[in-house]
């Protein structure tokens, strides 16, 4: 288990170096989106058009924060649970999505298609959102401003503490964990 | 015979809103630290501090504990000889939780239409509220927002007698297996046996609010109650789901008698932050 510094867009080339456990301190630019704007997103690229920002080496985090208060950046944020947007990530994947960021395993689907395409899942902590709101330098909504808490934000982080729960080689983190820890047969 | 005005139910239920996503109770704090303090996992215990700094970054910064702060489920119990004045009971409840979101800068996380539409309601009401009218004078109010995650990871399921209590353990068990990292574990499990299909599901949720480390007052359902939460924790799931030795914080069983055909189940699954106030009016 090692810990490493990453700053985004990110590259395959450096996700490779990545373990299932590892610690990973990010920094850049996060976009977010949860359910319904995954839906707005797949259907453009679905009928071709752009998406509100880019997708090459793009990190999406799975979070509808709270309302900031004046003054505050960005109020709290953790984690969504990941597997309602398994139906959406394959297609982002195929065109350019890096990594993901959210809390609960992801389909047999999604995994094959990080390895295909040499992408990785970070877990944040689910309900650690007070603490994580805490590495967020700049929020703005860019998208979908009527979703309310689902509209698509353009987040800048600075050493957001995530985990590698997917890495390139096809390993989980929840497999090998529960594995070890099991008493039950 | 008391007069009671309903705008004091709105201003509790404002205050108590944001208390309750703000400041968890001692109970749920006591039992994570207890749970750091054992957990065999490195990774898990490393989750279960990043949790408990939460609490005071939540505290300090006056910030919600997790910003999915719920669908605000209230529960009333309301004295038989109180006269409620001042307007009616339920836009009472809903202006209160209007007031306690949009003040307390809590998260809007209901859609008006749950298939077609899905509209953000913009101020998160409706709440859902349950009424019990109970002997007395007082009214008292119960606030539990719940959290969509670990509300999903629930289920309700129409037993048999032939299931017996042994079927009911490992329905919960598996139930709680199958959830594994979603609902973010350690979590709190609240379970109802008996009653009709809606009965059981009311019990698990009020099962949840029991207060950690106390049991059902049936010495037999106090023993299902720690072998329940022994199985659980044998799963290894662990803090985040990540492997270790805490997947549950408790497990709390509620009965009721059933018809002679049926023994309905419900499971509660109930994230580490167990968020609930209750004020007596």
């Amino acid at each position: 288990m090692k810990t490493l510094e990453l700053s985004t867009p990110l590259e395959s080339r450096e996700l490779q170096e990545l373990d299932v456990g590892d610690k990973v301190l990010l920094s850049g630019e996060v976009y977010t989106a949860r359910d319904a704007a995954h839906k707005r997103l797949v259907a453009l690229i679905e009928e071709g058009k752009d998406l509100p920002f880019e997708l090459k080496g793009a990190v999406i985090y799975y979070v509808g924060p709270a309302p900031s208060r004046p003054g505050q950046v960005l109020n709290s944020a953790g984690p969504t649970t990941s597997y309602r947007m398994d139906p959406f990530a394959p297609l982002l994947l195929e065109h350019g999505m890096k990594a993901s960021i959210g809390k609960g395993p992801r389909s047999r689907e999604v995994r094959d298609a990080m390895v295909k395409y040499k992408a990785v899942y970070l877990g944040a902590v689910g309900g650690a959102a007070a603490g994580i709101a805490s590495s967020v330098e700049e929020m703005s909504v860019i998208a979908y401003e009527d979703l309310g808490p689902e509209a698509v934000r353009r987040l800048v982080v600075k050493d957001m503490p995530l985990f590698v729960v997917n890495d390139t080689k096809g390993k989980d983190l929840f497999e090998i964990g529960v594995a070890e820890y099991s008493r039950s047969g | 015979m008391r007069d009671l005005d309903v705008s004091e139910i709105t201003d509790v239920l404002r205050e108590i809103c944001i208390s309750a996503n703000v400041f968890l109770g001692e109970d749920v704090k006591t039992a994570i630290k207890k749970a750091r303090d054992a957990e065999e996992s490195p990774l898990g215990k490393e989750i279960l501090d990043v949790i408990l700094d939460n609490h005071s970054i939540s505290e300090e910064s006056d910030m919600p504990l997790c910003q999915d702060t719920g669908f605000a489920v209230v529960f009333l119990e309301i004295g038989q000889d109180v006269h409620l004045t001042g307007g009616y009971l339920e836009d009472a409840v809903n202006e209160g939780v209007r007031r306690g979101y949009k003040d307390g800068y809590l998260r809007k996380s209901i859609v008006d239409d749950p298939s077609i539409s899905r509209k953000n309601t913009g101020d998160n009401t409706p709440a859902v509220i349950h009424t019990r009218i109970v002997p007395g004078e007082k009214v008292r109010i119960v606030f539990a927002p719940k959290g969509g995650g670990s509300e999903n990871m629930s289920e309700v399921r129409m037993m048999t007698a032939a299931d017996g209590i042994e079927g009911i353990k490992d329905f919960v068990v598996e139930r709680v297996r199958k959830s594994g990292g979603n609902p973010c574990p350690p979590i709190v499990v609240g379970v109802g046996i008996g009653g009709t299909f809606e009965k059981c599901a009311y019990l698990a949720k009020k099962a949840v609010l029991r207060p950690l480390g106390e049991h059902n007052p049936d010495p037999r359902y106090a023993e299902v109650e720690k072998e329940l939460l022994q199985r659980i924790n044998d799963l290894g799931i662990g803090p985040a789901g990540f492997g270790g030795r805490t997947t549950a914080l408790g497990v709390n069983v509620e009965t009721f008698p059933c018809h002679i055909a049926s023994m309905p189940v419900a499971v509660n699954i109930q994230c580490h932050a167990s968020r609930h106030k209750e004020r007596t009016l």
